[in-house]
């Protein structure tokens, strides 16, 4: 098995979560595993539709399923989410620490030179 | 002093090879741009957390020049330097920016102090990039130094003021 890098994984997993479906099938299993019947029932397409969307968040990374078990719940794989959302917040991550530090910074230079008032 | 924070603003556009920013600071439009002048300063706040800046020159003047290493916490290191090529006290300084582990991908840096008048400033920035591939590529690097600070530090954020 080939090692897909970072980057193809990335790619793979917004393009798997483009989907209005497979975005709902994410939220629900944040709240725990479920079976694809389980899944399936909000919606009014057919359980091989749901099947082949819970599929491609699969080949994504996003989600597992077990193997041994009848009913085969699907898992949420929160490490997987969690490189998504590091993706997006990271470059915001490293600015907003370097402006609290300014922050930080600008408190301490005015109460050296002036006692000005508190805002509110 | 506040117990709030300032929201920044990050506007990365798809398709352009530009970042924009916009963040507030309970501090005087004087006291921002020292904050940018002073070396000194500047040494306390700029770059990734934890990671200690050595300045080898930094002149915020029209025509200054600078260079400055970042040092990891696991001894790596990164170099950038630039030129300022305009300054003007307390409104305005546009910058070239380069990484020197990416030699000639080199940015433009435009920066507004906007004076709120209630003691209050508004700095906006917008860094332009070759092309939108580079562009990508810095915000990666940052992805990968935001990664590097981990989800750990979240909590210190959140709690942090």
């Amino acid at each position: 098995m080939s090692e897909r890098s970072d980057e193809e994984r990335l790619d793979a997993a917004f393009a798997a979560l483009a989907d209005p479906v497979r975005r709902q099938i994410i939220a629900r299993l944040s709240r725990g595993p479920a079976t694809v019947n389980e899944l399936a029932d909000p919606f009014a397409i057919t359980k091989q539709a749901v099947s082949r969307h819970i599929q491609v968040l699969e080949q994504a990374g996003l989600v597992t399923r077990t193997r041994d078990a009848q009913r085969r719940p699907v898992h949420l794989d929160p490490a997987a989410l969690e490189r998504l959302t590091a993706w997006i917040d990271s470059y915001r991550l490293v600015h907003e620490h370097q402006f609290r530090r300014l922050d930080a910074v600008l408190a301490r230079t005015s109460r050296d030179t002036s006692p000005k008032e508190q805002t509110p | 002093m506040t117990t709030t924070t300032n929201a920044l603003t990050l506007d990365i556009p798809a398709g352009v090879p530009w970042i924009d920013f916009t963040r507030e600071f309970d501090a005087p439009v004087a006291a921002v741009f020292e904050a940018h002048r002073d070396p000194e300063v500047v040494k306390r706040w700029l770059g990734p957390d934890g990671y200690e800046m050595e300045i080898d020159e930094y002149d915020f003047v029209s025509g200054g020049t600078y260079r400055y290493t970042h040092h990891t916490p696991d001894h790596g290191s990164f170099s950038f330097r630039g030129m300022f090529h305009t300054v003007r006290a307390n409104d305005f300084a546009v910058q070239t920016f380069e990484f020197e582990g990416m030699p000639d991908e080199v940015a433009i840096e435009f920066l507004w102090f906007d004076d709120l008048g209630d003691g209050r400033t508004r700095l906006r920035g917008r860094s332009v990039g070759r092309t939108v591939e580079g562009r990508d590529a810095m915000v990666q690097s940052g992805m990968e130094t935001g990664m590097a600070q981990g989800y750990d530090r979240l909590e210190q954020i959140v709690t942090a003021r």
